[in-house]
């Protein structure tokens, strides 16, 4: 063998820790009574199935590469990070309109970031964590300075209104998160895998509308989530006591309670946050995330310091989990 | 293997934890879902416990014919190890 075959290889930081988060969601509140004149439903009964009691909707002309500028660009603001210092941008998402172009180049552009490295990452609801476990590697190993992961997602282009199981879950929205490196390291390792198996319990119907086995992926997830959950709390040398809050893909509220209840079984302590931005944001997919975390931070129900497991799961089937520290 | 009433009165356990119904109004005759008001998530709750108590498989397709406590009284009979 001779030296050109022996590559110079790079080496990133010890460790790696969010800088910041951002997120947007359109003007358009859409409540359970506002979806009874469209479908025969009620708020009752849109409450007991997945606790939502309003969500946001997008006008015709707000796009998912708006919402995704317009929550990069907070996280950043919430950073204080410059566009200039970002070298990649990731966007988890699954409902852009066309697979070319991609919307992460684009929103980086808009942005005011420089020819980033910039690629979509479609792993449905699970994106957002895994877009943050490669951001954290990327940086780990050198191939990234400062990423900006945004999960962002137009749903109800893809919701059938004559499906009303479906219709009343989904939302639009985007969170973000901009990653740096850290001494002390406050991402933990991402704990992923898929379930290719199941691949027909969601999917989008005739290419466009998403359809779910309800009861399936409930079943799915309300037994195989949670376990995943603690192995990414293991992974980062963690116990159940030690997590603060308790993030799941904002999927359905009795999910998350069912989630959270394995977690308090498994030693969490009492006073354990659960996110339920679900209520009043839906299921916006990759984005549920990100934009639970800033509106908890903006309510003041976490706080710099605490310790975040999340849990994020869905279409594929994909699930990916993460434990870490809140700026 | 349990017989029937004790299938009957585990199953009334399960019923009352996951949808809060009490045990004594879980009885063979009644409908899950028109007389108990349990919803279609709550009985994919109950067919996972019912799973681990009687170490039966419930799935799905399966689960949408049990419409009374007693059909599933009679499947966990005949399908319990």
């Amino acid at each position: 063998m001779t030296d050109r075959h022996r590559l110079r290889q790079t080496t990133g930081a010890a460790g790696t820790r969010i800088l910041g988060f951002g997120s947007h969601q359109p003007d358009k509140v859409v409540t359970n009574d506002d979806l009874s004149e469209l479908m025969d439903t009620n708020d009752q009964w849109i409450r007991d199935r997945v606790g939502i009691i309003e969500r946001r909707f997008a006008e015709k002309d707000e796009l998912l590469v708006d919402f995704a500028v317009a929550a990069g660009t907070a996280a950043l603001a919430d950073a204080g990070v410059e566009p200039s210092e970002v070298d990649t941008v990731i966007l988890p998402n699954c409902t852009m309109p066309s697979q070319i172009p991609n919307a992460a180049a684009q929103v980086a552009a808009r942005i005011g970031i420089t020819s980033p490295g910039a690629f979509d990452l479609n792993a449905a609801c699970a994106g957002f964590c895994y877009g943050l476990g490669l951001a954290s590697d990327l940086i780990r190993v050198g191939s990234a300075r400062k990423v900006l992961v945004i999960g962002a997602e137009k749903l109800t282009d893809s919701i059938d209104p004559t499906d009303r199981a479906n219709a009343i879950i989904f939302a639009d929205g985007a969170g973000a998160a901009v990653v740096g490196a850290a001494d002390e390291p406050s991402i933990g390792p991402v704990v992923w895998g898929s379930a290719g198996d199941l691949v027909d319990l969601i999917y989008m119907r005739e290419h466009k509308y998403i359809y779910q086995e309800g009861q399936s992926v409930f079943r799915w997830a309300t037994t195989q989530i949670a376990p995943i959950a603690l192995r990414a709390l293991e992974a980062a040398g963690l116990q159940a006591s030690d997590v603060d809050v308790l993030v799941p893909h904002q999927a359905n509220l009795r999910i998350v309670e069912s989630i959270a209840k394995k977690l308090r079984a498994a030693g969490a302590r009492e006073d354990l946050v659960v996110a339920d931005d679900i209520k009043y944001s839906g299921n916006t997919s990759s984005a549920s995330i990100p934009l639970a975390l800033d509106h908890m931070r903006k309510a003041g129900t976490v706080k710099p310091g605490d310790v975040v497991l999340a849990v994020g799961f869905g279409a594929g089937l994909s699930y990916a989990g993460q434990v870490f520290v809140l700026p | 293997m349990a017989d029937n009433a004790e299938i009957l009165a585990g199953l009334a356990e399960i019923v009352e934890e996951v949808a809060g119904v009490a045990q004594d109004d879980v009885t063979a005759e009644k409908s899950f879902v028109d007389d108990l008001d349990i919803d279609s998530l709550s009985m994919v709750e109950i067919a996972v416990q019912a799973e681990d108590k009687f170490g039966v498989k419930i799935p799905d397709d399966e689960l949408a014919n049990l419409k009374t406590v007693g059909d599933a009284v009679n499947y966990v009979s005949a399908n319990a190890k």
